[in-house]
């Protein structure tokens, strides 16, 4: 096993790849999960587990029941599977696994895995290969598909006049009224746009109902967002017209989902940011990614129903080799995650950055494809936290430039995080550019401790005398802000 | 183009200036959007936009949505960057070595532990609870000087925050860049108090520094300046305080006396004894109580003339015995010297009195008064009237606050003695403090041997004195205890209180040894249902969460 890994040291042959604890705390679905894996992540409750060199773990975890629990992680996905019948996802026996894992020493050992992990394992794999050797293959009857098509845009166009003959009567009424009538309005609305199969209208209708509720100044965002509403509509009763790309922004924004197109664009993809924002029932999952070689930032999405965690869980901070293919619409950030060449890096260096000025011209920029576009994914370079009088801003080391941050981010408490990690110094961060002002995801510190260490380890003659043989010093650590 | 503060919006970004009301040159002409704002609240039908060009009512409303929706994408286009903010001064540097990568895992799966809501409460299953392992591992980390992680300052100080005992390490590890944090987060206010917040203290030899703030501080940072002083140089902080003591406040001056029970010796005796005729009630009795705690002092002289006119060697049949003859006033000389003449409700007032004046006088003045014994004899002797509960109390009292090891082993008796019958005190509380005032080896032998003898049910007070990691034979008492309830058949919570200390205080090194007790033997006819199980789950617990502690141990361990 150690020979056929040919050029790579010795470290990449070790069981799987190793996540650090943050990684792997940051995958779990909610808190308390994090917290019970949390208490499984130490030796006492394991037995029988095991690593292999393509990046799968295993083991059996002792629960309250007479059987244990079998527990697999296939780290390239990456994809879990546990006998436990909890609905999370990842289950605390994947989150307490791969925390063993992560804490490294001789509790998974590497091996071959056992007949009840391996069964799963190679299925799992084949039908990732047979999916990607098929792609999509297309309706069965493409004539059929041609009128379920037209059908539903004929609905949605009939949806998008109904919404058009209500705001009119919203503004000739007055937005003063709708204070009165409430979020019912709004919610039979968006009821009526479902029956459209138009959920993009849907769920801007009932945003339209939260905001007489915001406080000072709602009659000024209600006018925003109606008339951005009004101009969705009307570009959808007026598609034939709109260039290419913008209408398919506009099919994207109204709520139709087009299949991600062209070919997969193959990159190290670093993991910038995950995180989960409930939409009604649904929850949606956020993966922000960014191509190494390809300069690209792409959106992966992912959905769970009724209490369930969506499926997709990648650790922030990693690099994957992967391809990517990106959606049609909407500055074509949305994307699909395709196949994985191999098992996941710990670590990846940070986007280039852009000043503050940079960052909110890229977001104008943007919103010239998309008009609709809250905000736009930047990163920005050399930025101090700095407190103001409504919260705090980012601000630009050299010269006087400020981005506000987002209200949204103020109550969370990774902004303390952001803060203690500048130390009042500049630090790099990722993050949602917008007319909100700026949403930190994610920041890299200036590279202090990692500086430090790695000429440590560089300088040491034994290299033994290193407690993990692939403890490579991160260039970069991807400090996650939510 | 001019910066200015928005018109419309309080957060995000600036518009640009002319947004408001300029038209694109070659677009279509739009009215102003303040005036786009008044018709939409209003209504076009009362209130038409000013150029609306359309003919009848929804037209109208569809032109000015238009138009809106124009503004709208226009101003968010054309945003401009804000005014900076005054820039908050950078963190001091930390010269402390950055934590081992494995340590700062480590560190990181401690505080998520906490930083997640309880669990369901009840079973406490198999795995160790990490919340409880904190305080440790922050020890050991300070012990080895590291500097903490950047982004574990957060939840290190919320940490701090929530739980007191944790505060002194945590906020010691957080070090510099803790407290400038903390500096700009009103809920971490409590970094930057007095007791904990030391680092702001003026170095305790630069006299000028020290005199400035002992005159100009705020009454927190003068009672840490004052500690500091005190642990430092003893009399220094004596002859600060006697600069300005007679213009501080009453319960300012209780605070500042009370700190000098630190390096307590015989040269504050001078200023104690003025204080016993201080204005303040509770400022002389400290005083007193302080005074007493000197062998040597002229109080305690004048306490133990009073003590020994009331006790006495007597004959009671054929044996030495002691005679008590209890105080029949409390004269003003004795309230003076800090006797309090009320008794609290239930006890009669001679009692009262003769326990204040026992506890007060030097234990060294009972041998020649009982012909010569030693501390263990007269503890033993037979007390006439009943007084025997109330004077030995009052030596009890004595031994703790002397800290006197003969008499507090002498009271304590042998550990296999039974609480009840023991020479000194059936009070769990009363016999831990006494145990306090034992060499640490001796007080862990002493626990030891009271757990082989009783059992755990008691032991639980007298495990938190003794030193940790607890040495032995202490460990193996504990655990062959816990192993004998289990034979018994009981159920593992009634000594979850033991178990949880044994968690953290037994030697890590004991793991293999315990590894045998987590198989569930076959349960014997007459336990309780199901216990086994429980017992080998607990056992589980303790023995991994000693593998943890060791594995966080190791982790600290500089590189090389």
């Amino acid at each position: 096993m150690l020979l056929t890994d040919g050029g790579e040291p010795l470290g990449a042959a070790a069981p799987a790849a190793r996540w650090t604890v943050e990684q792997v705390l940051a995958l779990a679905p909610d808190d308390a999960s994090r917290k019970a894996g949390n208490k499984l992540g130490s030796a006492g409750p394991w037995s029988d587990t095991g690593g292999d060199g393509s990046g799968a773990v295993w083991g059996l975890c002792r629960g309250s029941g007479s059987k244990p629990y079998r527990t697999v992680v296939d780290t390239t996905g990456p994809a879990y599977k546990c006998s436990c019948p909890s609905r999370k996802f990842p289950c605390k026996h994947a989150l307490g696994l791969l925390l063993l894992l992560a804490s490294g020493g001789p509790a998974v050992p590497a091996g071959d895995p056992p007949g009840w992990a391996d069964e799963w394992l190679t299925g799992r794999r084949a039908r990732a290969r047979a999916k990607e050797e098929v792609p999509g293959g297309g309706p069965a009857d493409p004539e059929a598909a041609r009128r379920r098509a037209e059908r539903r845009a004929e609905r949605i166009g009939g949806g998008a006049q109904e919404l058009e003959q209500r705001l009119t009567d919203l503004l000739r009424g007055g937005l003063a009224a709708a204070e009165q009538s409430g979020y019912g309005l709004w919610e039979e609305t968006a009821a009526r746009m479902v029956d459209a199969q138009a959920p993009g209208l849907a769920g801007r209708v009932r945003e339209l109902g939260a905001i007489p509720a915001s406080g000072p100044g709602w009659p000024v965002r209600l006018l925003e967002e109606c008339a951005l509403l009004h101009l969705l509509d009307t570009a959808w009763l007026g598609i034939d017209r709109l260039p290419q790309p913008l209408a398919a922004t506009v099919r994207t924004r109204v709520g139709l989902t087009a299949a991600a197109e062209g070919p997969p664009v193959r990159d190290h993809w670093l993991v910038l940011a995950q995180y989960d924002t409930p939409e009604g029932k649904i929850v949606t999952r956020r993966v922000w990614l960014y191509g190494r070689e390809s300069g690209r930032i792409a959106l992966l999405l992912s959905f769970g129903a009724a209490g369930r965690s969506p499926a997709l869980a990648l650790p922030v901070g990693v690099t994957l080799d992967a391809g990517v293919t990106h959606f049609p619409g909407s500055g074509q950030l949305r994307a699909e995650l395709g196949e994985q060449f191999g098992p996941p890096v710990p670590t990846g260096p940070p986007p280039p950055g852009v000043t503050v000025g940079g960052a909110i011209a890229a977001y104008g920029r943007a919103l010239g494809d998309d008009p609709w576009l809250e905000s736009w994914p930047v990163t920005l370079r050399d930025v101090i936290p700095v407190p103001s009088a409504d919260g705090w801003q980012l601000v630009d080391a050299q010269g006087d430039d400020a981005l506000p941050v987002a209200a949204a981010a103020l109550s969370r408490p990774a902004l303390w995080k952001l803060v203690a990690l500048s130390g009042g110094g500049p630090v790099t961060v990722f993050g949602e550019c917008g007319h909100r002002g700026f949403d930190p995801l994610a920041a890299w510190s200036p590279g202090r401790e990692g500086g430090r260490e790695g000429r440590g380890g560089a300088t040491s003659a034994d290299p033994s005398s290193r407690n993990r043989p692939d403890a490579v010093v991160p260039a970069a650590e991807t400090v996650p802000l939510i | 183009m001019p910066r200015t503060t928005p018109p419309t919006t309080t957060t995000g970004p600036v518009p640009p200036a002319g947004s408001s009301s300029d038209a694109p040159a070659g677009g279509p002409v739009s009215p102003p959007w303040e005036e786009l704002v008044t018709s939409a609240l209003l209504g076009t039908d009362r209130r038409p936009p000013g150029a609306a060009p359309g003919t009848g009512p929804d037209s109208a409303a569809a032109a000015l949505l238009d138009a809106a929706a124009l503004h709208t994408v226009r101003r968010r286009a054309g945003l401009l960057p804000a005014p900076a903010a005054p820039r908050p001064g950078p963190a001091p540097a930390d010269p402390r070595p950055a934590l081992p990568e494995a340590a700062r895992s480590r560190l990181a799966q401690l505080l998520a532990d906490r930083a997640a809501p309880g669990g369901s409460g009840g079973r406490r299953g198999t795995a160790p609870d990490l919340t409880e392992l904190i305080p440790q591992w922050l020890a050991t980390a300070n012990l080895h000087g590291y500097r903490a992680p950047d982004a574990a300052l957060p939840p290190l100080l919320d940490a701090a925050r929530a739980r007191t005992d944790l505060r002194p390490q945590a906020l010691t590890f957080a070090g510099p860049r803790g407290l400038w944090l903390a500096g700009l987060n009103p809920d971490w206010k409590f970094a930057l108090r007095g007791a904990s917040g030391s680092a702001l203290l003026p170095e305790v030899t630069d006299l000028d520094a020290v005199r400035r703030l002992w005159e100009e501080g705020l009454f927190a940072e003068r009672v840490a300046l004052l500690s500091a002083v005190r642990a430092h140089e003893a009399e220094a902080a004596l002859a600060l305080l006697a600069t300005t003591w007679s213009t501080e406040r009453a319960e300012d001056r209780l605070m500042f006396i009370d700190s000098l029970r630190t390096g307590l010796s015989g040269a504050d005796e001078e200023f104690l004894e003025q204080a016993l005729a201080d204005r303040s009630r509770n400022v002389r009795a400290t005083a007193a109580e302080l005074l007493s705690a000197l062998p040597g002092s002229a109080l305690a002289h004048r306490m133990a003339a009073r003590a020994l006119s009331c006790v006495s060697p007597g004959l009671t049949g054929t044996g030495p015995s002691v005679a008590v003859e209890a105080p029949h006033e409390c004269d003003a000389a004795m309230q003076r010297d800090g006797v309090v003449a009320l008794p609290p409700s239930g006890r009669g007032e001679r009692s009262w009195w003769l326990g204040q004046l026992v506890e007060s006088s030097p234990l060294s003045v009972w041998p020649a008064r009982f012909g010569g014994r030693g501390a263990p004899e007269i503890v033993t002797l037979p007390v006439a009237d009943d007084w025997g509960e109330e004077l030995h109390a009052a030596w009890c009292r004595a031994a703790v606050r002397q800290r006197d090891a003969e008499w507090a082993r002498a009271l304590l008796g042998t550990p296999s003695t039974p609480p009840s019958n023991g020479p000194g005190t059936a009070s769990l509380a009363e016999r831990s403090k006494l145990l306090a005032v034992l060499p640490a080896t001796e007080r862990a032998d002493w626990v030891a041997g009271f757990i082989a003898a009783h059992g755990l049910s008691e032991a639980f007070q007298l495990l938190g004195v003794c030193p940790t990691p607890w040495a032995e034979p202490l460990g193996r008492s504990v655990v062959d205890a816990l192993d004998i309830a289990r034979d018994a058949g009981s159920y593992p919570w009634s000594f979850s209180g033991v178990m949880g200390l044994a968690e953290r205080c037994l030697n890590p090194a004991e793991a293999d040894r315990l590894e045998v007790l987590t198989t569930t033997p076959d349960e014997p006819a007459d336990a309780s249902p199901g216990a086994n199980g429980y017992w080998s789950e607990a056992f589980q617990r303790l023995v991994s969460t000693l593998r943890l502690r060791a594995a966080m141990d190791r982790e600290l361990i500089p590189a090389r």
